[in-house]
């Protein structure tokens, strides 16, 4: 089956890996092959976290750049930051709400304009489908679900060859108990923002 | 709940991390008794194995160091029963000691050493290549190329080491311990308990007249891993064609994506080594004499490459073999698809499919996001009353630091880390900048490294008279490698019996270090005295820094601060202590409440006192 390759950058606490937890168990019971890779370690304290996912007959398990056919951002200066590893035929589905780096809080560093990005993006890839995730969590009841969130965005716009069922049964199995229904209700909001 | 690892359900296909593949795989094979000092990328083979440990008769411990790991588990495979060891591949430094004369005794029961090496560095101080270790011991080495391969390769290392009687290297790269992928399970072997010593001091001490015949059966022991590698079907040869690959670990998977990509599947033959030392030099010699040129495809040092070419000159064989250079590969960092790619594309001098990277040449400056230590760390309290006290001196501060979170204190503003090389370096180091410098020496060392390697360089100090202070940053816990307990960890806290907290202070003084104090670094001070005295003491000084690490102190109640219109915008905080939960409002400073932890340094340290907690002005 043809490769298709996806990239998850976010910020440490984003909640990134357990997206990408989702998205393998989900390939597992689609009878997929997947191979993911992650940085831990000092990646954590506040800096980047990206994920490489690796859906079909390919064996490697990170993506060079100019080589992934997706890219999820958890956060918009990332998604820009990431554009390096997209080709003029990626999809990319972003975060529009900022979380600004703390160079940027104190002064040091200036946020990219978001209209920018946005234009950015759209110059350099394929596609982009654009939604404030942060606010969509907050309102699925747990702001913590912008990861969920943005899976079901993804799941909406069929880059990967996952159903939303698929996403759905993974979500039970992977996140806590008590969060099952806020984070069914995370995905249903992401998706219907892409829908829209 | 039983643990996830656990299930017993053979033939069942699971998504797994690469490390808990591999402790999965010990325990399929039955593991008795595990030891550790965490370390990146390892640390969650051993977190799963401590966890299972609580539910089975697993015993795994966190040892002191990477050396004391090790002899644990020696011990354990000389008295009969599985065992393993789990470090880094800086780890195997600190335990090289034990590896060299462990491969004389050798074992009675299996014995896995795990050394994870970390390509690229992305927690490490360096990315040696741990493949010289098997040469250096005489020690059989196996190397996963995929995650269910790591679980399978731990199950039968151990069985390898039964057959040989010498532990077994098993050796991963970052891409294998933090990848993901399915896994087959296999059936759980019950665990052996059954512990046996019979003493055979003729074979077991060594003295030199023992160790001269220890050697020789060493030699004999390498020849017969070298048959069972040539036999072996981690060894694997596959592909028809005039050109050869030769390559190990996660580069066999971008070699076989690459072949599809570029086309290429009936010109290649490949060769794979799994079970790499020794090296099947049999199977390698065929190979080489199958195909016209040859190109060695390993991340790291040219440890295949030397070998092949030493195997090609015995056999007369004169074909082209290269690996590392220039047009070729890298012995820095790690390889991805696109560079193995190109690399066998160049050499074979055909055409690569390349993919167009986007022109990203008009995309601004995003600014960095780098580590940081979290908001509210006891660390970043104690950096700043070492600086404070530290400006009341009349030399210039030299600051060797160690390995932990506290490293990020080479950030600004704190700035405060000039020298560091590997675990425990801070107080060896110390003793040779105060001996030769006319500076004042203050070292920064955690609770965790002090106890792995940072005892011995103390007690040089205060044998030998030196003059430097010594802070121990005491947060209770090893946080940078996810919060491992270490010898100072009260273990009742995590409702865990059975262990004897060692206090950091009562150890010290007993060394005779003859100025300690102890302080809180939230109390900012009390905290700078207690430095300035430390520092104008003649001799060696210590202070340890106990307040426990932000991201796990349950007991701690948030109460978060804010910033009141006292405030005239001295910006000594932001500009000396740079918690991340400030911010900057139009040009107005603010505290993040989501952030703020409550710790009160900034408060205490704001000339206007214009810092309050929140619930003082509702």
């Amino acid at each position: 089956m043809k490769t298709t390759r996806l990239i998850i950058v976010a910020v440490g606490g984003q909640g990134n890996l357990l997206a990408s937890r989702v998205l393998g168990e989900a390939a597992l019971s689609a009878n997929i092959h997947v191979g993911m890779s992650e940085i831990h370690g000092m990646a954590q304290r506040g800096g980047v976290v990206e994920s490489a996912l690796v859906f079909g007959n390919a064996n490697s398990t990170i993506i060079s750049d100019g080589e992934a056919d997706v890219l999820l951002g958890f956060e918009p200066s990332e998604t820009l930051r990431a554009l390096n590893k997209c080709h003029s035929r990626s999809w990319v589905i972003t975060n529009m709400q900022p979380l600004p780096p703390f160079t940027v809080n104190i002064g040091k560093g200036v946020y990219p304009d978001l209209n920018q990005i946005t234009e950015l993006i759209q110059q350099k890839t394929e596609r982009l489908f654009s939604l404030n995730a942060t606010e969509l969590a907050r309102q699925a009841g747990n702001i913590l679900s912008v990861n969920i969130v943005l899976l079901g965005a993804l799941t909406a716009t069929k880059a990967l060859p996952l159903t939303k069922e698929q996403m759905q049964d993974a979500i039970r199995k992977t996140v806590k108990k008590a969060f099952i229904d806020v984070n069914l209700k995370a995905f249903e909001l992401g998706e219907q923002a892409v829908l829209r | 709940m039983i643990h996830k690892l656990l299930t017993d359900h053979p033939g069942k296909t699971e998504l797994m991390l690469g490390n808990e593949a591999i402790a999965r795989g010990a325990i399929e094979a039955g593991l008795c008794v595990g030891a550790t000092y965490p370390g990146t990328p390892s640390s969650e083979i051993s977190l799963n194995l401590f966890q299972i440990s609580q539910q089975t008769d697993l015993y795994f411990e966190y040892s002191t160091n990477e050396k004391v790991a090790m002899e644990v588990a020696a011990a354990a495979a000389a008295s009969g029963v599985r065992s393993m060891c789990i470090m880094k591949h800086v780890g195997l430094n600190v335990a090289a000691d034990p590896l060299m004369t462990l491969a004389y005794v050798g074992v009675k029961a299996g014995m896995v050493i795990l050394t994870a090496d970390d390509p690229l560095m992305f927690s490490s101080q360096n990315e040696q290549d741990n493949r010289y270790y098997a040469l250096l011991s005489g020690l059989p080495m196996l190397e996963p190329s995929s995650i269910d391969e790591a679980r399978a390769m731990t199950q039968y290392a151990f069985e390898l080491s039964e057959t040989l009687q010498e532990p077994v290297l098993l050796r991963t790269t970052t891409r294998i311990n933090h990848s993901t992928g399915p896994v087959i399970l296999d059936a759980i072997s019950p665990i052996n308990k059954k512990a046996d010593f019979t003493k055979d001091p003729f074979r077991l001490v060594t003295i030199p007249s023992v160790s001269r015949n220890l050697h020789i059966q060493l030699l004999e022991n390498i020849k017969q891993a070298e048959s069972l590698s040539e036999i072996s079907s981690w060894n694997i040869c596959t592909g028809t064609g005039q050109w050869g690959i030769i390559c190990n670990g996660v580069s066999y998977n971008y070699v076989k994506d690459a072949i599809v990509d570029l086309s290429i599947e009936n010109q290649t033959k490949v060769f794979r080594t799994g079970f790499s030392h020794p090296l099947p030099v049999q199977m390698i010699q065929s190979f080489l004499k199958a195909v016209d040129k040859v190109l060695i495809v390993e991340e790291g040092e040219p440890w295949i490459e030397t070998q092949v070419k030493a195997i090609a000159q015995d056999a007369g064989l004169n074909i082209s073999i290269k690996g590392k250079g220039e047009t070729l590969f890298s012995r820095l960092f790690e390889y991805d698809p696109a560079v193995v790619r190109s690399v066998i594309a160049s050499y074979f001098e055909i055409s690569d499919s390349k993919t167009t990277v986007p022109d990203l040449s008009d995309v601004p400056e995003i600014p960095g996001r780098p580590p940081n230590l979290c908001a509210g760390c006891g660390h970043r309290a104690t950096f700043y009353a070492v600086k404070q006290a530290a400006k009341t001196l009349d030399v210039e501060v030299i600051y060797p630091t160690d390995i932990g979170c506290y490293t990020l204190g080479v950030l600004p503003p704190l700035s405060m880390a000039d020298y560091l090389i590997c675990m425990g370096s801070s107080v060896g180091t110390s003793c040779g900048f105060s001996k030769v410098l006319d500076k004042k020496t203050v070292a920064f060392i955690g609770d965790s490294t002090f106890f792995h390697s940072g005892i011995p360089g103390l007690i040089n100090a205060v044998f030998n008279q030196h003059q430097f202070t010594l802070v121990i940053l005491d947060n209770g816990t090893t946080a940078m490698t996810g919060h491992q307990p270490n010898p100072g960890v009260d273990m009742t806290q995590w409702n865990l019996d059975n262990f004897t907290q060692i206090s950091i202070e009562k150890l010290v003084r007993a060394i005779g270090v003859p100025h300690v104090s102890v302080i809180r670094p939230y109390q900012v001070k009390k905290s700078i005295e207690a430095f300035k005295e430390a520092f104008d003491f003649k001799g060696v000084s210590v202070v340890i820094a106990q307040e426990p690490c932000a991201l796990i102190n349950k007991k701690r109640k948030k109460r978060a601060f804010q910033v009141t219109d006292r405030c005239k915008n001295h910006r000594v905080c932001l500009n000396e202590f740079a918690c991340p939960a400030f911010y900057l409002e139009n040009q107005q400073l603010k505290i993040n409440p989501a952030q703020c932890i409550g710790c009160a340094v900034c408060a205490q340290i704001c000339p206007e006192n214009a810092i309050v907690p929140v619930k003082e002005l509702s």
